[in-house]
Parts: structure tokens; C-alpha cells; sequence
């Protein structure tokens, strides 16, 4: 570790308020519905409702005639590609002849009110020749299956991606297993519900496009835009409104979004805005993909896991979108946060007639994590062992290999986390209670459960060429700091994080900071918001910018002062000897910007070296990991099958934790989700729709479905390569938080649950013991 | 059709249609983004004004209804530029993090306190389960309303029924 790493710190590890606080609880935050521009016309989608289709005839005769509609746009009238790139090109923009899904785009309109746009997408005639669709990806790969897949995009058939690992021999692995446990899981889809919908506005200007919107990755939007218009990206400017909530939702389908507003704007030269209702936006936006996991555990009667083979399945929908990348996470994590010496991992991404599925919190691990710790739990049982003890026998330490073969060689906090929890929820006392609590219940019953999960920070080996950041730090004549990077603020404490770490290196306080709107033709390609890499990769970036302008800062301050050594803190600087002279840092600052100093300086990051052989699915899968442990306590009314989770707490290493308070929101959050996912949240769908696209249909947790308070601490085993030994935290507690709420209502009933959500009436099944 | 009412302390005149709701009135009509639309069904909670003190679903309610009553929103509890108790509580607690939930769990916790000043957490918990957040797992956002029931009991004067804080 360097100095700076190690030396203490007045800002960063400490509460600070949010830098966006105020403006949020005062209804002054502007988020992309809340803009408006003059001449500004409202855009609706015009949208398949058939799973696949030939589309034979498209008539938008009526929706032109209608006097409030300004443009129509069909594919003809893009003038670039007719694509939404995102990591392959098979999604058109708007499908010509055949579409794939219920709710791809095939036309849009604008018309002068939001009103007006929705009565004239009415007037739309498509004719339809169906073809046969295929919905369950286990179908869609069987011989004769319809072809749904653009065939370049596809590996085979219907096969997006077929990814593996091979580790060891799992057969010879088996072979030595006292104890072998075997289960195939089920989970369906998570819906984000960001609570502000997906919303984009298109502004013509001077030769390009701006666009504002609510997003989380804005060079995936310029690149998106810049290619359905056909113009250079140096065209195309991407501003990011405040963002209601992302969570993975905002990752890529707002390419989607600016590019059908675009066109239109394109078309018609004026400002247009695309803001999806509830049920448009849980219709036709990406989701958690839906999965079956196959899952083969093997351990020697003390414990030690001998080998484990794994096959799963995810539900990709029609496109690819960002499935590879999803599916590539979920294959590292399948194996879980253990020492496995014998490991055989093969993972799918399907194609299917259903809405595209993306990123969603967690990225293709929460799943396999459903499964892992599914089987750590029967495993114990059969073993007769403590779930608890089982895990820590079988952690991932300094030193181990992963199951790509990965030595981890520093910051694992994994078996500190386990203790950690033990000692806070008093584990065996807990479990005690809860078999006192059952022997004295007669319709009612307690369990408790634990889980442990691994999460590689940053984009890892899929996409190195993603994890890497820019960052600009400016000093302003007044003493005040102007902080540029391209990552997003959508809630989860980006921009007051990376405020605390420019104002800890410069020695100003966190109130001199102000974050620059992002913007792509002003901020620095920080790459995306996503994979929980911001405060790690963003950070780094700030810091190197803001130790090079703290080296200018002490250059001039020696000048200014006629001293040797300065010293510079809380917004002061002074000569070291001579503290009682301390100025404050604005009159250097004025006296710099007056000497024709260069006030601003340039930071770059980048993630360690990772590397990755698709043939074995062996190598270093991320720079670094973080951990979580968690434990539930869950109350399950036999006659009515209703779960209620009652107690939680939560261990994570996450390394320096840069704001506890902010750490700990998003800990809280991510249990909220995880409760929602385990118990909760079914999208159900018949003949490829969704049915009951809204908050009635779909249910996530109230202020009465979570714990009234939770237990959250944090064990810090810092990263070198992170800021002051940060690594990242975001995904992980909805990673970790599912797992450990679904066992402990399998214990609770004295079943085993394989599918998510464990809705009453599964839960009934399972008190009756149905499987 | 023309209506009078009260909004945020001043009264106001406006032309709406019939079926406009008080959301778009607010929004698009009067320019007070900061009611939101979460749902557009009265599922999120988003969009809680106050009318006539009482928490009302501004995306359920037509512009007419408020007629002759008097409208609270987000906007107005701020109105003399100092941030009044629930909104420092929600930045104190961590309350806040997306903030797209925030001003409809401000007028709701507002309702909650202003008829109840010693709620418990049980209380807090159900009177905001119309609420919806995705972001904080409710926790900051509890913390707040209990937070700020303090700051109100340590100083009523600060609050006064139509919200201004003198």
C-alpha cells in the first residue's frame, strides 16, 4: 500500500451529508421529465404486441392525419444505422418485417402534446403474420426449436453464449465426495422499479444532437445516438439529468431510448421528449434474466468441499443486449466465495420471444448465488454441521485460488465478515430461539440463515478496455474546487464520495467541492457507472488529479510563504514551522490565478491487469473482490404462507469504507431488493406479456415489509490498487441479502425452496411439504 | 373551467379541462416539478401533495377537486428559503438517495407529524407504507420522521399548521 493509503483522514471515512441532499428534499433536483425545451414535441412508440411476427403491413395513415401529430418516423427515416449498438449490433432500433417481442418499436410519432402522442399510437395498423414463438429458454434450445436469434449474434441455434470453467477433474473430484447434494433452482425476473421512470429528451444543435436523460452510462448513449444519425461522437452530447434510481435499468436502455427520440428530433428538428409511463417502461425495458440453475455439490464428511459442477440457463430475450457480459459475471460466480479444488461450470444465455434482459443489481450473479448458497445449506444439513461453520471452513482466504484459478493475494475480508455476523446476531443463540420459538408456536415458525457471497469489482476480464477513468479536478480563484468526471450520481452517493476523496487529497473542506453536472463534451470519459466500480476506478482517477493539483498548490504556497514546508488542511494552508500564519487556501489560490498558474490538473485510472482464457475459464477474473455475510431471521405463518423477514444483519468487506452513512443506505437498500427478489417480486407473464405491468401487479417491499431496523457493520480490508483502500460495494448486499432470507425460510418450514419468489402459495407447498 | 385555491400560502387562479389531474396542473400548468410521477396510479406515492392538510395522491386527483382548498406541496415547505424539520431530518438520517421518493415521503411524514408528534416506529412504518422507495430499504427514511418528531417537539414553534417556518 502507499502513503496515502495508509496516512489518516479527516474526510474520507467519515458521515458526510449528501452533496445533492438539499436540492433533492426541497423538489429543486431536475430530473428528465421535469425539463422542458420550446417547440419541444412528445414522443410515443408505436409497439409490436405480437411475441414474433412477419410484419406484413404498417399503416400509419391515421396517426399522420391526426392534426396534433408534427412526425412520423419509420425505419427509412434513420439516417444512420438502424441498430442500437450495445456490446453486439443485432437490436434494430425499429424492426423492419419481423419482430421479436411484444413491445419492440416499429414506428414512432410525435405530436405537440403528451396526450395527443398517446390517442395517435392508437391509429396505428400493423398486420401481422405470427410465427411460432418460442418463450422458455429451455424450449428454445431444443432441436426444431423456432429460430429466434439473429444467427450472427448467436453462438448456435439459439444459443447467445455458451461460456465454461474447467478446473480441476470434477469427476475424480466426486469420486472422493463422502456427501453429494444436487438440486436444480428457478428464478424469474426482477424488475427494477427505479421509482422514476425511464425518460429522455432529444435537442437538436449547430450540426448534432444533445441529449438530457436519466441514465447511468453516458458514452454508451453518445455512441448509440452518434450511430442511429450517422454522425461522429464529437456531435453528439450526452447530459445526465438527476437520476431517479438505476440499479442496472439505466445501463443500457437509455441508448435505446435517446436513439428513438433522436431520429424524431432529427426528423423534425425540434426538441423531443420520450418519457415512458409505468407500464410501457415494465413492458418494454430490460430486467433481471430469468434462470434455471442446475447445481452438484461434493464434500468430505468434515466439510471440505471437493467439487461442484454447475449448468445454467439464462433467459436472454430476443436480443442480445448485454447478456454476454451478464452471463460471463455469473459464470465466475457460480463456484460461490470457496476454496474449490475440482470445478465445472457451463453457462447459457438463450434467446427467447420475450423483452430484451439486461443489468440488473448484482449482474447475472444473484441467480447462481440463490443456487450456491442453496446447496451450502442442504449440504450442512445432510452433514448435520452448522451452515455457519460450514462456510467458514470452506472461505476463500489470502493466498487461495478461486475457481478460475485466481490467487488472491491481498484484501480478503471474507472470514472476518463471517465472525463479524456470528458475534452480532449471536448466532447460536439466535438459532436456539427460533427452535424454542417453533416448539412453543402452533401456527408460526422462525428460521434462520446465513449466506456468503464473493463480488469481483469492476468490469473484470469480459471488458478491461471498459475499466478505466478520467478525471479533472480544478482550484478556482476563490479557494473553491470544481471536481469533472463522466460517472453518475443516481442515488447511490457517487458524487459525494468522490467529493470527499478530491477534498482529502487537496486538504479542503468537502463544502469547497462542488461536482460538475456531467456532460460528455465537458466531464472525462470515466467509463460507465455500473459493476459497482465508481469509488474504486473514478476515485482512483480523482485522486491522481487531485495529488498533481496538491503538488501545485504546496509549490505555490512555498513560493508565497518564502517557506520550505507547507502544510495544507481544512481549506487552510500555512508554512510548517509557522502554523499561527495560516491563510485561508482561497488567497493562494487568488495568488496563483494571478501568477498565470495552471489551476487545473488531469487524472487517469485504470484497473489492474486481469486476463481470461475462454477455453478453461481460467485467470485473474477482477483485480479484486469484495464480501459480504449475511443472516436473516424470517417469521412464516403456517395458514397463510405469509414471510415476513424480522431481524437482519449484515457484515461487509468492502474494504475502506469512504462514507460509512452513505455505505450503510446502500447495505439497506440492497437488503430491501433482496427481500423483495427472495419473497416478493413476481412479473408474470402469459404467451410472452406482461401481465399487470404496474405497481398493483408487481409488488416491491413497503416500509412494512422490511426489518424495522437492520444490523450493518463493515470490516475493512483495504485494496492497494482502491482510493485510500477502497474497493466497491453497490451490488453486493442485494447479492448477498436473497440468499440468506431464502434460507432461513427453508428452515424456518422444514423445506427446501427452489424458486423464486417464495410467494405464500409456494410457501405453503413447502409447509406441506411439496417440493 | 376557471378554479381558485390556495397553493403553498398564496391564492391562485387557473384555467384547467375537466379531466386534467392535479399532477399535471402542478407540473406542466404551474411549474412545481417537485411532486413527481412515479405510477400514474395512486401505487408509489410519489406524487403526495397535501389538500387541506390531509396527504392526497395528486396523479388520483382531478384539478377541480381542489376548488376553494388550500395545496401543499414540497415546494411550499421550504417557501422562506430554510429548510423546514422533516427536510433537515432526511438529510441528517441519510434518508435520501435517489430522491425521486423524497418529496412524496416529506408530505406524507408532514401528514404523520402534524397529527401525530410522538409517533412510534410501528406508526412510521404504516403510515408511510403507501410510500414507495427503492433505494434506502426505508431505514434513513424512518430514522428521519422519528428525527424530525424530535426537532418539532423540541421547538413547535418552528412549524406551523400551513407549513411556513417563520
Amino acid at each position: 500500500m502507499d502513503e496515502i493509503t495508509q496516512a489518516p483522514t479527516r474526510i474520507v471515512g467519515g458521515s458526510a451529508s449528501r452533496l445533492d441532499a438539499a436540492a433533492k428534499v426541497t423538489g429543486q433536483a431536475r430530473y428528465a421529465d421535469d425539463l422542458s425545451f420550446p417547440g419541444m414535441l412528445y414522443v410515443k412508440v408505436i409497439r409490436s404486441d405480437r411475441p414474433h411476427a412477419r410484419v406484413t403491413a404498417l399503416d400509419l395513415s391515421r396517426v399522420e392525419a391526426h392534426p396534433q401529430v408534427v412526425c412520423v418516423v419509420t425505419p427509412g427515416d434513420i439516417p444512420g444505422e438502424n441498430v442500437v449498438p450495445i456490446i453486439y449490433r443485432d437490436m434494430p432500433l425499429l424492426a423492419e418485417g419481423r419482430v421479436r417481442y411484444v413491445g419492440e418499436p416499429l414506428a414512432l410519432l410525435a405530436a405537440r402534446t403528451p396526450e395527443a402522442a398517446e390517442e395517435a399510437a392508437r391509429l396505428a395498423r400493423v398486420t401481422y403474420e405470427d410465427l411460432p414463438a418460442v418463450l422458455d429458454p429451455l424450449e428454445a434450445i431444443r432441436e426444431g426449436a423456432p429460430q429466434v436469434a439473429v444467427p450472427q449474434a448467436a453462438e448456435a441455434g439459439n444459443i447467445f453464449n455458451h461460456m465454461v470453467i474447467r478446473k480441476g477433474d470434477v469427476g475424480q473430484g466426486f469420486s472422493q465426495a463422502d456427501v453429494v447434494v444436487e438440486g436444480e433452482y428457478r428464478v424469474g425476473y426482477q424488475e427494477h422499479a427505479y421509482l422514476e421512470p425511464q425518460g429522455v429528451i432529444a435537442v437538436p444543435e449547430e450540426g448534432g444532437m444533445a441529449i438530457y436523460g436519466t441514465l447511468q452510462c453516458p458514452y454508451y448513449v453518445q455512441n448509440a445516438v452518434a450511430a442511429v444519425l450517422g454522425l461522429p461522437l464529437s456531435k453528439v452530447r450526452v447530459v445526465q439529468t438527476a437520476t431517479g434510481g438505476g440499479f442496472g435499468g439505466k445501463e443500457d436502455v437509455p441508448s435505446q431510448l435517446a436513439a428513438l427520440a433522436a431520429v424524431v428530433a432529427a426528423k423534425s428538428g425540434r426538441p423531443t421528449k420520450l418519457v415512458y409511463d409505468r407500464a410501457e417502461d415494465i413492458i418494454s425495458t430490460s430486467k433481471r434474466h430469468p434462470g434455471v440453475i442446475r447445481y452438484r455439490t461434493g464434500a468430505k464428511r468434515d466439510g471440505t468441499l471437493v467439487a461442484v459442477e454447475v449448468e445454467f440457463y439464462y433467459n436472454a430475450g430476443a436480443y442480445q443486449t448485454l447478456s454476454s457480459a451478464v452471463l460471463w459475471r455469473g459464470l465466475v460466480h457460480a463456484p460461490g466465495p470457496y476454496r474449490i479444488p475440482n470445478v465445472k461450470v457451463d453457462a447459457y444465455s438463450v434467446a427467447t420471444n420475450t423483452v430484451p434482459c439486461g443489468a440488473f443489481r448484482g449482474f447475472g450473479s444473484p441467480q447462481v448465488i440463490f443456487a450456491h448458497e442453496s446447496q451450502m445449506d442442504e449440504l450442512a444439513n445432510r452433514l448435520g454441521m452448522d451452515p455457519l461453520e460450514l462456510r467458514k471452513k470452506n472461505a476463500l482466504r489470502e493466498g487461495d485460488e478461486t475457481a478460475t484459478g485466481q490467487r488472491l493475494t491481498e484484501s480478503v475480508g471474507l472470514l472476518a465478515a463471517i465472525e463479524r455476523a456470528r458475534e452480532l446476531s449471536d448466532w447460536e443463540n439466535l438459532r436456539r430461539e427460533a427452535e424454542e420459538f417453533n416448539r412453543r408456536e402452533r401456527f408460526r415458525r422462525r428460521g434462520v440463515g446465513v449466506s456468503t457471497v464473493m463480488y469481483g469489482v469492476g468490469m473484470g476480464a469480459k471488458a478491461p478496455l471498459l475499466d478505466k477513468a478520467g478525471a479533472y479536478v480544478k482550484l478556482e480563484a476563490d479557494g473553491s474546487v470544481t471536481v469533472a468526471v463522466g460517472n453518475t450520481e443516481m442515488g447511490q452517493g457517487a458524487i459525494t464520495v468522490l467529493g470527499q476523496i478530491a477534498a482529502e487529497a487537496l486538504g479542503v473542506r468537502l463544502s469547497d467541492v462542488q461536482l460538475a453536472p456531467v456532460d460528455t463534451s465537458r466531464v472525462p470519459d470515466s467509463g460507465p457507472t455500473v459493476a459497482s466500480r465508481t469509488t474504486t476506478v473514478a476515485g482512483a482517477a480523482v485522486l491522481d488529479a487531485a495529488s498533481q493539483l496538491r503538488a501545485r498548490v504546496e509549490a505555490a504556497a512555498r513560493e508565497f510563504f518564502g517557506s520550505q514546508r507547507v502544510e495544507i488542511a481544512d481549506g487552510k494552508v500555512w508554512p510548517k514551522d509557522r502554523p499561527r500564519d495560516a491563510k485561508p487556501l482561497s488567497e493562494v489560490a487568488r495568488w496563483m490565478w494571478a501568477h498565470n498558474w495552471d489551476l487545473g490538473a488531469t487524472g487517469w485510472a485504470q484497473g489492474a491487469p486481469v486476463d481470461w482464457d475462454p477455453k478453461t475459464g481460467q485467470g485473474n477474473a477482477y483485480f479484486v473482490y469484495a464480501y459480504a455475510c449475511h443472516i436473516a431471521e424470517v417469521e412464516v405463518d403456517l395458514l397463510t404462507g405469509e414471510t415476513h423477514v424480522t431481524r437482519f444483519w449484515a457484515v461487509h468487506d468492502s474494504g475502506k469504507i469512504v462514507n460509512p452513512a452513505l455505505a450503510r443506505g446502500q447495505v439497506a437498500g440492497g437488503i430491501a431488493q433482496g427481500i423483495g427478489y427472495a419473497l416478493m417480486e413476481e412479473l408474470r407473464s402469459e404467451d410472452g406479456r406482461i401481465v399487470a405491468p404496474s405497481f398493483t401487479g408487481y409488488h416491491i417491499p413497503t416500509a412494512m415489509d422490511v426489518p424495522g431496523q437492520y444490523v450493518i457493520e463493515f470490516v475493512e480490508a483495504p485494496y492497494s490498487g482502491g482510493p485510500y483502500g477502497a474497493k466497491g460495494l453497490g451490488e453486493v448486499p442485494l447479492m448477498a441479502a436473497h440468499a440468506a432470507v431464502a434460507n432461513a425460510l427453508s428452515r424456518a418450514t422444514g423445506g427446501r425452496l427452489r424458486e423464486y419468489p417464495a410467494i405464500p402459495e409456494r410457501v405453503l407447498g413447502l409447509v406441506r411439504g411439496e417440493r | 373551467m376557471s378554479i381558485n385555491f390556495r397553493l403553498n400560502g398564496r391564492e391562485v387562479e387557473v384555467d384547467v379541462p375537466p379531466g386534467r389531474r392535479l399532477l399535471n396542473l402542478l407540473r406542466e400548468d404551474l411549474g412545481l416539478t417537485g411532486t413527481k410521477e412515479g405510477c400514474g396510479e395512486g401505487e408509489c406515492g410519489a406524487c403526495t401533495v397535501l389538500v387541506d392538510g390531509r396527504p392526497r395522491l395528486a396523479c388520483l386527483t382531478a384539478a377541480i377537486q381542489v376548488e376553494g382548498k388550500e395545496v401543499l406541496t414540497v415546494e411550499g415547505l421550504s417557501a422562506g428559503g430554510k429548510l423546514h424539520p422533516m427536510q433537515e431530518a432526511l438529510i441528517k438520517a441519510a434518508g435520501v438517495q435517489c430522491g425521486f421518493c423524497t418529496p412524496g415521503f416529506v408530505m406524507a411524514a408532514y401528514a404523520l407529524l402534524s397529527e401525530n408528534p410522538h409517533p412510534t416506529r410501528q406508526e412510521v412504518r404504516e403510515f408511510l407504507s403507501g410510500n414507495l422507495c427503492r433505494c434506502t430499504g426505508y431505514e434513513g427514511i424512518v430514522e428521519a420522521v422519528l428525527l424530525a418528531a424530535k426537532y418539532l417537539r423540541g421547538d413547535p414553534s418552528r412549524v406551523t399548521p400551513d407549513g411556513k417556518t417563520p
